[in-house]
């Protein structure tokens, strides 16, 4: 199979949001266990899920992702005690924000991985990377670039 | 030695700007004596034209309220911007979409069956403006709508930004003053870009109600609970936008026992004001259980309207992906 435009499946860009102690720990292990997954998801570290602010998801949106992905400890398990229930609720409530303005559900995903879980959190990202390429490409920069202003001089607009 | 040249103008907007500027009572002589008004269709007969002959820069100060809805809109945004030295994005409409702006939410379609063809429409012919129309003397022609409505400042570059649904008139008054006294030397105009007539912080700092740092169980809309008036609003589970809203208003609403609805927009830093309401919000649900946390939200019946009632075009989406698709 050649790699033409046309035959080229569509690869998903996919932004993710791990915290420092537990779900980038995962990545960590799935990366030196040399286990294999889809590359679709870039990932970004924060200290915890907690400092998940929901600007950062609908920035990735805006910049052209095809879905967000935010991970952190297991409830119970946070370093900061409880700041990953924080980031489930405000999770959950973005969630239906971005239904509304036509994101469906299935891009974004809420994953709780220990350190230990290398395994399941390369398994999970190959599971979201295959929905979100059902889904198909967001586009949504691309979508939005002819609202952007083009500068036109007044008199041109006019006539 | 003439005076300098004043204009405002309305695009996509109520009228309720206008108001607001008349409304600064005698202070609107103190605007005629040291400005020459040469452009205000609400207040004046002016025509375009007039507006075309003019040289660039000629208009001092051109306060613009209302959002890009059409073509016409975005080519008197284009043009005062040309003829004016200090262009001033007046008002919620012009700085973030308000009200217009929720049609963001629809495509232009769905605008239009909504306007022309519900049930309480009297259109059996099931009539639609066309934007060029040909009669025996010519061509009619009406403004084109634009798919989403802009801001202004997506369309030309702003000096500065006063928001406000409407502005405060004791705001406005505030600016008047300032910018005469500029003119006479006797002050400096902020840095372009800057937002004025505004405070910098949030409405819940000009806020007398208390926090206690509650949180809650479920949401309620207000008009069916007997929300205790010395006590933060949000707390007591009442939708209230003040957490993100910018200061400036001295918590008009909620003072009077309402829940801020958000007019001033986005506070200072804030770069998606609905962003910043959803992590207000989730931080007084009283939950650590999904489902739990699924079956509080569902008080909150329209998230979306609710946190972007006024910032749907100037926020980083836009418009939904129905609007945007057209």
């Amino acid at each position: 199979m050649t790699d033409t435009p046309e035959t080229k499946p569509f690869e998903p860009v996919i932004i993710g949001f791990t915290c420092n102690w537990c779900s980038y720990r995962a990545a960590d292990m799935a990366g030196i266990s040399r286990m294999k997954y889809a590359p679709n998801v870039r990932l970004i570290r924060l200290m915890c899920s907690g400092r998940l602010d929901p600007t950062f998801v609908f920035k990735a949106f805006a910049g052209g992702a095809d879905a967000v992905l935010v991970s952190g400890c297991h409830p119970g398990d946070c370093h900061y005690s409880t700041q990953n229930y924080k980031a489930m609720r405000r999770f959950h409530l973005m969630q239906r924000v971005l239904t509304q303005m036509g994101i469906e559900p299935g891009r974004t995903k809420l994953l709780w991985a220990s350190a230990a879980e290398g395994q399941i959190f390369a398994n999970e990202i190959t599971k979201f990377v295959e929905e979100v390429r059902l889904l198909g490409p967001l586009n949504w920069n691309k979508i939005a670039a002819p609202l952007l202003p083009v500068e036109v001089p007044a008199e041109e607009v006019h006539a | 030695m003439s005076k300098p040249k004043f204009a405002m103008y309305w695009a996509a907007s109520c009228g309720g700007c206008e108001i607001a500027v008349l409304n600064i009572h005698e202070k609107i002589l103190d605007v005629d004596a040291a400005f020459d008004v040469v452009f205000w269709p609400v207040a004046m007969d002016a025509k375009y034209a007039d507006v075309e002959k003019m040289e660039d820069g000629e208009i001092t100060l051109c306060l613009f309220n209302g959002g890009m809805r059409n073509d016409e809109n975005e080519h008197i945004a284009k043009l005062l911007r040309k003829k004016s030295k200090i262009m001033v994005s007046f008002g919620s409409c012009a700085c973030e979409g308000c009200i217009p702006g929720l049609a963001n939410f629809s495509s232009i379609k769905d605008l239009l069956d909504t306007a022309f063809s519900t049930i309480t429409t009297d259109n059996p012919d099931n009539i639609r403006p066309q934007t060029s129309y040909s009669v025996p003397e010519g061509i009619l022609t009406i403004p084109t709508l634009n798919p989403v409505l802009k801001t202004l400042d997506q369309v030309v570059d702003v000096d500065y930004y006063m928001p406000g649904c409407p502005p405060e008139s004791h705001q406005i008054a505030a600016v008047v003053d300032l910018v005469i006294a500029a003119l006479n030397g006797k002050a400096e105009l902020p840095p372009k870009g800057a937002t004025i007539g505004a405070g910098n912080s949030t409405v819940c700092d000009e806020c007398p109600r208390t926090r206690n740092v509650k949180v809650i169980k479920e949401f309620g809309r207000i008009q069916l609970m007997h929300a205790d008036p010395t006590l933060c609003l949000l707390e007591q589970g009442i939708p209230c936008n003040g957490p993100a809203t910018r200061s400036g208003c001295n918590g008009r609403c909620p003072t009077a026992g309402a829940q801020c609805i958000g007019c001033y927009g986005p506070a200072e830093g804030v770069v998606d004001y609905g962003a910043r309401l959803i992590s207000a919000f989730a931080s007084v649900i009283d939950s650590d259980k999904p489902e739990e946390i699924d079956k509080i939200l569902d008080g909150l019946v329209d998230p979306a309207g609710q946190f972007y009632r006024f910032n749907l075009a100037g926020s980083l989406l836009r418009a939904s992906k129905a609007a945007q698709k057209g």
